[in-house]
């Protein structure tokens, strides 16, 4: 029987990482997300594995870029203001092609902002971030349960396509309580393969090189043309989204992380007023699933983007359905959240009030 | 006929791009002949910096890593705390060490991180065409500072061995030069001692090196070694900074 526990949402991150074989966590305190350095400070103790409290976020990722060229499994988490300062670093290792994961636990912002849950980090976490042509894997969970899981999902698509990659989270999902199920075994870091191009001293080998620059007359370019390629496949392939109640539904909500528990409470109450609602929710944020958005947008009338900002998924759900339907938009930026009655009102507004 | 003098293996066949007179092509040989002579160079991750030593990941016959300028601490930290077993060496310069990386060079230090940290002091920016560095000297000119450094505006110079020497955390710090034979063979025995520290799992030690940079200081060869002798480290006096095997006796 698969083991099940009732787990804050991030200790379940810290155990997700644990169980994806990841042994160096790098990080510098920062509300909300100070459970999940604590936490694990305690657990890389007991598994003998790598923690370190950096003295900023820059050497926190920097030691991120080290670790991931060393070819181990490599972890930091922050929250949006210092997910801001490691920009600089995420360039570079994506410009190197390293897989590391990076978690930001988003806050209000900009600037300090508050410590409120938001997703107004939405266009930095799809855009790149930093400098230079690159984006990054960004995973949405919306559960206790996808906090513990995402971890390993992440390392996967990472090292799958030699990028770095994201979990992007917030306040609310790290201090909620949920049954987690233990759904795959502790994977022994030892046993994941050796990676062909990890720094670990030229023994018997050709001397390798990690570096994100090259000045040779069109080899960058070269160097970029050759990553889009790696990027057009990674949209191929690894768009991830769940879809509830598309069949009849004459609106659909579009919403991601916690904005998908209110969207989802909300379809709820909205069905039980015999309004034809449905929910797609974005598991990747990039790539985002814009091909099952394609569809829908040409069978579905009405759309409903729910975020904690003032509209920045809208924006790929615009592109997404070729602006067909019609795209309506609900948010609360500066740490609100939605709740369920708020979104069925404008609901409401939209489909003109109970059928 | 008996080759007597060569290129060490701890270099590539690249062809170095440094000006002439530059300091930078000898601490390479140095570093390089004792990656060879300590047994290291197949252990050894060279983090080469952001600067005119940029290029330090195709002159080292070992793998190399070129991380954000600054940052090379932190990244040999990531890389040491994965791999215990691998011989770390951050080249910086005075911009990368001293100005854009201050941080990660006092907490790898306060932190007695188990690395070895070259730190090729020039007192300009050479690679950026010769602005005031972090330890340009006082009334020293530099194309930001033409009328020389104005303490009262820019500034005084850090000294960085100095500076850490104010930490418990780190186990050797030591200061050279490259003005004179007889320096430049202490630098060799310096950088090897910081060398066998990390290989004696003893923690950080850093080796500052005043180096000539003739092109951003407007000078001949021959004067830029005399301006060290003479002027820069007077400012910057040679010497040992901590030694804690000697404090361990």
């Amino acid at each position: 029987m698969v083991e099940k526990r009732l787990m804050y949402g991030n200790h379940a991150l810290v155990e997700g990482i644990i169980y994806a074989g990841c042994r160096f966590f790098a990080g510098y305190p920062i509300t909300p997300q100070n459970e999940v350095p604590e936490y694990m400070s305690i657990r890389m103790n007991e598994e003998g594995g790598v923690f370190l409290q950096t003295e900023s976020e820059i050497a926190a990722i920097n030691m991120l870029f080290g670790a991931g060229a060393a070819g181990v499994r490599a972890t930091t988490s922050s929250s949006s203001p210092g997910i801001s300062l490691m920009q600089e670093g995420i360039s570079y290792i994506a410009g190197a092609d390293i897989p590391v994961l990076i978690i930001n636990v988003v806050r209000g912002g900009p600037g300090l902002g508050n410590i409120a849950p938001a997703q107004s980090d939405y266009y930095q976490a799809t855009r790149g971030g930093g400098h230079g042509d690159y984006f990054t894997i960004t995973l949405a969970p919306n559960s206790v349960q996808e906090l513990f899981e995402f971890p390993r999902l992440a390392f996967e698509l990472a090292e799958k396509y030699r990028n770095p990659a994201l979990i992007l989270a917030d306040g609310l999902l790290g201090q909620m309580m949920e049954p987690v199920e233990f759904t795959f075994e502790p994977i022994d870091p030892k046993t994941l393969p050796e990676k062909n191009y990890a720094l670990t001293g030229c023994k018997g080998r050709e001397r390798r090189v990690v570096r994100s620059y090259d000045l040779r007359s069109g080899k960058l370019e070269e160097l970029n043309w050759k990553r889009y390629k790696k990027y057009q496949e990674i949209i191929k392939n690894e768009q991830r989204y769940e879809v509830i109640n598309d069949n009849d539904a004459d609106l659909m909500i579009v919403a991601y992380g916690t904005c998908a528990r209110v969207a989802a409470a909300t379809m709820k109450m909205a069905r039980d007023k015999g309004l034809k609602v449905g929910l797609l929710r974005p598991i990747t944020l990039w790539p985002f699933p814009k091909d099952k958005l394609a569809e829908l947008g040409a069978r579905i009338n009405n759309f409903l983007v729910v975020e904690m900002n003032c509209g920045q998924m809208i924006d790929d759900v615009r592109a997404a359905t070729r602006f067909r339907p019609q795209i309506h938009f609900h948010g609360r930026p500066g740490g609100g959240v939605p709740n369920p009655p708020e979104v069925l009102k404008k609901i409401e507004e939209i489909l003109g009030g109970a059928q | 006929m008996k080759l007597i003098f060569g290129r060490p293996a701890g270099l590539t066949e690249v062809n170095q791009r440094y000006c002439p007179g530059c300091g930078h092509g000898i601490v390479h040989r140095l570093i390089a002949e004792l990656l060879v002579e300590l047994d290291i160079r197949e252990r050894a991750v060279g983090i080469a910096p952001v600067g005119c030593a940029v290029f330090a990941d195709e002159y080292f016959n070992c793998d190399m890593i070129q991380p954000p300028h600054g940052r090379g601490p932190a990244v040999a930290t990531g890389i040491k705390r994965a791999r215990p077993d691998c011989i770390l060496f951050s080249y910086q310069g005075d911009g990368d060490l001293a100005a854009i990386g201050t941080a990660e060079t006092v907490h790898a230090a306060a932190r007695n991180e188990n690395i070895t940290v070259i730190f090729i002091n020039n007192a300009i920016y050479g690679m950026t065409g010769g602005q005031l560095a972090p330890t340009t000297l006082p009334g020293m000119r530099s194309t930001t500072s033409v009328q020389g450094r104005d303490t009262g505006k820019q500034g005084y110079p850090i000294k960085v061995c100095e500076l850490l020497a104010g930490l418990d955390g780190p186990y050797y710090l030591e200061r050279c030069a490259l003005d004179t034979p007889k320096n430049i063979i202490r630098t060799k025995k310096v950088l090897k001692t910081a060398f066998q520290n990390q290989i004696n799992n003893k923690g950080f030690s850093l080796v500052e090196i005043l180096s000539m940079c003739p092109t951003g200081w407007g000078m001949t060869p021959v004067q830029s070694k005399k301006w060290i002798s003479e002027v820069m480290s007077k400012y910057y006096p040679l010497g040992e900074f901590r030694n804690r095997a000697k404090e361990e006796k």
